[in-house]
């Protein structure tokens, strides 16, 4: 039995060890907003938040998080008002919003390392794909989600 | 086809006196807190028990005592905006108050079961808006005068003294007022003696004007539903792969290997395929899949590999074809000709690749089917659920959900017959999830294309003649659908070609269809998003062997179509056309008209002398004719052209022993952020008879606007998608 605890809730896991935290998110604990996409870490829409660092959860067995504290897009901020989903409404990002949940957490964990980033360095640390292409808006959401951050 | 031969006239439905809720609900425990504050919202979640409401005034429109009025969308938001355009088409004429819109999906139920009171449910061909448009207007205009009708009444005053606007009823003489709430009740048994008019594009008041999509607050939060976040009581988990040759069956499989593994109920045999079943979670069937070992029957495609399908679309080139358009005498006119051209362009086959890998969740039952899955089509998908289950269609429910990415894949429901065919197996309600894999290698396809081009100039280097000449695959032989009154070829064979708008007064266009096993589809901007980058790359041949800029020939060919220049024109000023660029640096132009609206796109890149190729900025100009919402309208040009560009420098399915090869995002590669260019974009509507789509016109011009920038950075000519295939270095790497 894994215990980890997801958006400040304890839960005890009865999926086998080595089941993803993207399986055990959406079908045990039941939150759906992390998202699958790929299923080898390439697409990025199921990040959350591991002990504050941005993982993607489709390629974290649960055995590795015994004690764990993760957090998801529907803990990201108790009122959606995080300075990055602010950002995302603003510059009307998401179209059909299926990756969103993973672009937002990305963000949310890239801009506490990076509070000014460079567009360098955006393009180097936000990686996760967009098949509608809400590129042009995401990017300049980040750069208002930092402003945003430092004001 | 047209998005504007809609019949204005609006069926008069009545008041619906008690809510009906259908029997055998599930409890679903989705909810979301309504945001009525600011903004348009978009209800609870997409799928609603029956689409009833007791506020409603008609089957589009409820209006609760707060004022807050319901609004039902009939089609589907797969992010092109149209959940928010239509509404927004409604709220013009109604004259309601925006901030207090939600609006939920029609149901496909109760269409069926209320003589296609909604009519056609369909999201494609970039024609949610212009076939929508007018019943939208008739639907807002109807509702409008039914509440000043019931003022009036409530008054005992002439309606024609009445006003609406903001969700309230004025009387001009005595300056009383009434609330659109405490009217619709009244204004529900109204029926009025005959149909308001719309009002014409210049009356327009809020259409026009930007305003954010009511679906974006649930998708940055983690609410919004799509089909794949269904969850039900009971629920088991389904994976499933199917026989890697298409048209293949399945011959055995040994289901041992599974034996024992958690949570596994049963190994589901399909005639194509294989699914196992397992509770608690998806993990689990997916991992048991991994361990089995069916033995396919691959039937005759199984030896077929990429180059004998290019040799083959190769030979069908002087093969039997229909002709598209022919205008002048291209073969008299090529004699006369002081220089011919001649060039192959190919195009490869295409996965859509949406971001929400295809799934259904389905809970049949002796006399009703639940269905939870993202379509483009509810009322279809609905009729082809009753065909599949044996039930009667209106006793199938189909939740529509947030689409996780259409752009034509979620049109077909195969997804559904198999799950279906599993609930059937395993009596419980189940979810079927495709891995990417799956997702990637039993698509529907971007079919495979040839155009082959002859041309013949003038002295002054102007065309005179050209013909071209395509080879590809029937899309509606391969959908089994039917364009009723379709004279000459598919449309899409031949879309980009022959509704070019260039001035060339000796012009033919063939099509040969060469069908092969592997099913193709349509795929944003069926055929231009592939025969744009041929034609359009063609004439930057001919441009260049004539010594004229590319925008100038255009231009000439262009003469005496205004609407064309105009858009060819500002794609070109404001992408800055003609200015110098350094060395390793190149623009390219082009332009196309696709669901009746003109794209034109300038595309400036940076190739490296190791032959990388970065896209640096793009500029759209576009031409809907008219436009809803210019936010949307934008988004799409932004996310249309991104999509083509994955296509023009990735974009591959390589086929071998009769299979997809490529199975997910490392091997079949997309644009990120990294790869995406800075784009302008610039909406010039020029008006007129037809609407024009927004979804699909961006596509299209992206690669030929690409392959034409890189040839003027390093006179290489890219003749075939995708880019990363060629050879673009300048050798001093």
């Amino acid at each position: 039995m894994i215990t980890l605890t997801v958006n400040g809730t304890q839960h005890e896991l009865t999926l086998e060890p080595d089941t993803p935290l993207l399986w055990a998110l959406r079908d045990e604990v039941g939150l759906t907003g992390t998202k699958f996409g790929c299923g080898i870490a390439q697409c990025g829409a199921c990040t959350v938040h591991i002990n504050g660092v941005a993982m993607r959860s489709c390629s974290v067995p649960i055995a590795s998080l015994q004690g764990a504290s993760v957090t998801t897009i529907e803990g990201l901020s108790p009122d959606a008002k995080h300075p990055v989903q602010q950002a995302w409404i603003a510059e009307d990002v998401p179209q059909c919003g299926y990756c969103q949940s993973g672009q937002i957490m990305a963000t949310a964990a890239f801009l506490k390392t990076h509070p000014a980033p460079t567009d360098a360095e955006i393009d180097a640390n936000i990686t996760n794909i967009c098949r509608c292409g809400t590129y042009e808006r995401l990017r300049r959401a980040i750069h208002r989600a930092a402003d945003m951050m430092k004001a | 086809m047209d998005g504007n031969d809609f019949a204005p006239a609006l069926t008069r439905r009545h008041f619906i006196v008690t809510a009906v809720t259908a029997a055998g609900g599930l409890a679903l425990g989705i909810g979301m807190a309504p945001r009525l504050a600011q903004a348009a919202a978009v209800t609870a979640q997409p799928w609603d028990e029956g689409g009833y409401d007791p506020h409603e005034i008609d089957a589009w429109i409820a209006i609760d005592p707060d004022d807050s009025v319901l609004i039902r969308y009939q089609r589907s938001e797969m992010g092109q905006g149209s959940m928010t355009a239509l509404p927004m088409i409604i709220s013009e004429e109604l004259q309601c108050d925006w901030s207090k819109v939600r609006v939920e999906y029609a149901s496909p139920n109760r269409n069926i079961r209320e003589n296609k009171v909604y009519g056609d449910m369909f999201s494609n061909g970039s024609r949610s808006v212009r076939a929508s448009r007018q019943k939208m207007q008739q639907v807002g205009a109807s509702a409008r005068e039914r509440l000043i009708a019931a003022a009036a009444a409530r008054w005992n005053v002439p309606a024609p003294e009445c006003t609406a606007a903001s969700s309230v009823v004025t009387h001009a003489g005595s300056g009383r007022t009434l609330r659109y709430g405490e009217l619709a009740a009244d204004a529900a048994k109204i029926t009025l003696a005959s149909e308001p008019a719309i009002k014409t594009p210049d009356k327009f008041t809020f259409i026009g004007k930007p305003m954010p999509r009511i679906d974006v607050p649930p998708k940055v939060d983690g609410s919004a539903k799509f089909g794949i976040d269904a969850q039900l009581p009971d629920m088991v988990f389904a994976a499933i792969v199917a026989c890697p040759v298409a048209g293949g069956t399945l011959k055995s499989v040994d289901e041992s290997p599974v034996a024992g593994a958690p949570g596994v109920l049963k190994v589901v045999r399909l005639p194509d395929a294989v699914a196992v079943v397992a509770t608690g979670s998806y993990w689990r069937a997916k991992q048991a899949l991994a361990k089995l070992q069916p033995e396919w029957d691959v039937g005759p495609a199984g030896d077929i590999d990429s180059a004998q399908l290019s040799s083959a679309f190769r030979a069908a080139l002087d093969g039997p074809a229909q002709t598209a358009r022919n205008s002048g005498d291209v073969d008299k006119a090529m004699q006369g000709a002081a220089k011919t051209f001649e060039a192959i362009y190919e195009t490869p086959y295409l996965s859509h690749s949406p971001m929400e890998p295809m799934n259904a969740t389905v809970h049949l039952q002796p006399d009703r089917l639940d269905v939870w899955f993202g379509t483009q089509d509810a009322l279809e998908a609905t009729e082809k659920a009753a065909h599949w289950s044996g039930l009667k269609p209106e006793q199938v429910f189909v939740h529509n959900a947030f689409l996780g990415g259409g752009f034509g894949r979620r049109d077909a429901s195969d997804e559904v017959e198999q799950a279906i065919a599993i609930a059937k197996a395993v009596q419980r309600p189940v979810k079927l999830i495709w891995t990417r894999e799956e997702d990637t290698r039993h698509d529907k396809f971007r079919p495979h294309a040839l155009v082959r081009f002859k041309a013949g100039v003038g002295s002054d280097g102007v065309p005179t003649a050209w013909s071209m000449r395509v080879v590809t695959s029937s899309i509606l032989a391969s959908a089994k659908i039917t364009f009723p009154g379709l004279k000459g070829p598919e449309p899409m064979a031949t879309a980009g070609l022959s509704n070019n708008g260039y001035n060339v007064p000796n012009t033919r266009v063939d099509v040969v269809l060469k069908n092969t096993h592997l099913p193709v589809w349509f795929w944003r901007a069926p055929g231009a998003n592939q025969h744009v980058f041929a034609i359009e790359s063609f004439l930057d041949e001919i441009a260049a062997a004539g010594g004229h800029d590319p925008y100038q020939l255009r231009r000439k060919l262009l003469a005496g179509r205004p609407d064309w220049l105009k858009v060819l024109d500002t794609a070109a000023e404001k992408g800055d056309w003609g200015k110098p660029l350094a060395p390793g640096r190149g623009r390219g132009i082009a332009i196309c008209e696709d669901t009746d609206s003109l794209c034109a796109q300038v595309a400036e890149v940076t190739v490296s002398p190791r032959g990388q190729v970065k896209v640096d900025r793009v500029t759209v100009a576009i031409d809907t004719r008219y436009v809803v919402n210019p936010l949307t309208i934008a988004e799409q040009m932004e996310g249309g052209l991104i999509y083509g560009l994955s296509a023009a420098l990735y974009g591959k399915l390589t086929i071998r022993n009769g299979a997809v090869v490529e199975g997910n995002f490392d091997t079949y590669r997309m644009v990120r952020l990294a790869q995406a260019p800075k784009i302008d974009v610039h909406l010039v509507p020029g008006g007129g008879e037809k609407w024009g789509g927004a979804g699909e016109p961006s596509t299209p011009p992206i690669g030929g606007a690409v392959a034409n920038a890189i040839f003027a950075a390093t006179g290489k000519r890219v003749r075939s998608l995708p880019i990363m295939d060629h050879d673009l270095s300048s050798g001093s790497a």
